[in-house]
């Protein structure tokens, strides 16, 4: 067993694998350490101090509330459009399928311009919503609006391919077992989904926590209302606070690698459940 | 983080659904769910999209043309597709290499190495140009180094492209990871065994089983290249005409006020986003019409 393991057929195992670990420590690993070792310099005192001042504070209830709070928005509508995209037909629905990745594929600083031109007092959208006293642009609801565009392709991706793979008969079952419609959603749909609807939920908040350009436009930035926790690093990065900026990115880093290790669970999860392998 | 970035097979199976009275809703349901989704889609998607056009348009042709003819603007685009044209290449490599030691070979660890190559997707763009910062930066590990050689890693072109690489990275690699190890090795050890050498088999039988996935890859590195802002922001410094890329000009001309030319500068951007969907769905249509023959063939 163990002579079978060594022995390789196909050619370039060293090459390869050598060529990949050294790539990866060079561009990534090294330069990601280099945060930790910078803000090693600081005192646990210190360190402690730049992330938890009150204005960096803010920004991560801001920027971690309305990520949070995108995330469920687009749990709920990436859902219903997904579950659209898969099971009804209706004119235009190729177009919209493809323009669903809209957000992966424009520059979030393109994104970010036009929200704020959408939404701000004489945009499309902001000159009804102002008389009504409802401002979006240049406040936390505009980030929130940022985040719900930035967010949207991932719930709808990964909702997607699980709708379509379902078999018809597991609903035909429930229906003639005397199930209504909305029991056989919640009881025998809603459960194979979940895994899936929660792994898309998480993508699309981790996204959210470190996006900056779609949303600087749209924010206004302005201190203890409307900074994110990415801005806070760049305005530490310019007034040449190296220290500070890179603090804060620690806080941001152990958070992203958590949030990696809960998705990578989830995808681990939702391919146990429904069979596929990603 | 991969899953939503991974290409997508299938077509439409809506038939499939409403062709039975089980899975069927009624028509109520059915246009309360359509209309709630597609309003969400219009106001979330396709207004900011209309948005940048109109706006770009708003003072006319010739501001519009004004703005993309202007040197500086031409020295984004030359910067922008110079970024791109070395990140590509690289990550392309990469990815391969990366996606045939993982998926043909059995080694401890493989698990980890795939979260790791996953890693700069869940690092926000901002990180991504600050880790070169503290490195090839002014007081970084490298800068009195760098300094003594006079050459600029950061502020300066070659921190561009560190960035839009590092943002670039798993795209091909997790593109071709999955699908190498649903195809397997044994063409390649049959081809092997046949006495073809170690390149003949890449080039003659991996490659046509991966095209539409390398393909679908180099199309999604390349608009991240392209529309990268976060990272390339960080370590660029923003000097007119020789450290700005295309979404850069987009910020300075909208800071300065000149939202028609900004909108301008950003519509070739959002031209590029549309270019690249329409091929990711082609690529999408010939990988599944590839696949669903293999599939008869085998039948």
């Amino acid at each position: 067993m163990s002579r079978a393991a060594t022995f390789r057929v196909l050619p370039g195992f060293g090459l390869t694998l050598g060529y990949t670990l050294i790539y990866l420590s060079l561009l990534i690993l090294i330069p990601l350490a280099a945060v930790f070792i910078k803000s090693a310099e600081l005192s646990w005192e210190q360190f402690i101090g730049v992330v938890t001042a009150p204005q960096v504070v803010a920004t991560y209830r801001l920027s971690f509330g309305a990520s949070l709070l995108a995330a469920v928005i687009n749990a709920v509508f990436g859902l219903l459009l997904a579950w659209a995209l898969v099971r009804y037909r209706f004119p235009g629905k190729k177009l919209v399928d493809a323009l669903v990745d809209l957000p992966f594929a424009l520059p979030t600083a393109v994104a970010g311009i036009a929200l704020t031109a959408l939404y701000s007092g004489n945009g499309w959208i902001g000159q009804y919503l102002e008389p009504l006293g409802i401002k979006v642009a240049f406040s936390p609801l505009g980030v929130l609006v940022a985040l719900i565009f930035i967010g949207l392709p991932f719930v709808v991706r990964t909702v997607q391919p699980i709708l379509e793979d379902l078999d018809t008969e597991i609903e035909e079952a429930a229906a003639s077992l005397g199930a209504r419609r909305w029991q056989i959603f919640r009881h025998v749909i809603l459960p194979i989904l979940l895994p899936a609807l929660l792994t898309g939920f998480a993508l699309a908040f981790a996204r959210a926590v470190g996006e900056y350009g779609s949303v600087i436009f749209i924010a206004g930035n302005l201190p203890y209302v409307s900074e994110i926790t990415p801005l806070m690093i760049i305005t530490k990065l310019e007034q040449y606070d190296y220290r500070g900026a890179t603090a804060i990115a620690t806080v941001m880093l152990l958070v992203s690698f958590v949030l990696l290790l809960i998705i990578n669970g989830l995808q681990a999860w939702t391919a146990k459940r429904t069979g596929r392998d990603r | 983080m991969a899953g939503a970035t991974t290409m997508h097979l299938g077509g439409d199976q809506a038939l499939r659904f409403e062709g039975k009275a089980a899975t069927r809703e009624t028509p109520l349901v059915k246009w309360t769910i359509l209309g709630i989704a597609l309003s969400f889609f219009a106001v979330f998607l396709l207004l900011p999209l209309l948005a940048v056009f109109v706006e770009a348009l708003r003072k006319g042709w010739e501001t519009y043309s004004a703005a993309l003819t202007h040197p500086d603007a031409w020295s984004a685009i030359k910067l922008t597709l110079l970024a791109a044209a070395i990140a590509l290449p690289l990550n392309l490599v990469f990815g391969v290499a990366a996606a045939w030691a993982i998926a043909k070979f059995e080694f401890r660890g493989k698990q980890i190495l795939i979260t790791l190559i996953d890693l700069p997707f869940s690092v926000s763009p901002v990180i991504a140009g600050l880790v070169f910062v503290l490195i090839f930066g002014a007081q970084g590990w490298l800068g009195t180094w760098l300094a003594e050689q006079e050459f600029k890693v950061i502020f300066a072109v070659p921190g561009i492209v560190l960035a839009t690489v590092f943002v670039t990275f798993p795209f091909v690699a997790r593109e071709l990871i999955p699908l190498m190890q649903a195809q397997g090795k044994e063409e390649e050890e049959a081809a092997i065994v046949l006495g073809a050498k170690g390149w003949q088999v890449f080039w003659h039988v991996t490659l046509p089983n991966i095209k539409w996935g390398l393909l679908y890859g180099v199309i999604l590195t390349n608009a991240r290249a392209m529309g990268e802002f976060g990272a390339v922001s960080v370590v660029s410094g923003h000097i007119r005409g020789q450290t700005n890329t295309l979404p850069l000009h987009v910020e300075i001309l909208y800071n300065e006020y000149q939202f028609s030319a900004a909108f301008a500068v950003a519509s070739l951007l959002a031209l590029l986003a549309l270019v690249t969907l329409v091929i990711k769905n082609w690529i999408e249509y010939r990988a599944t019409r590839a696949y669903s023959q293999s599939q008869e063939s085998q039948s």
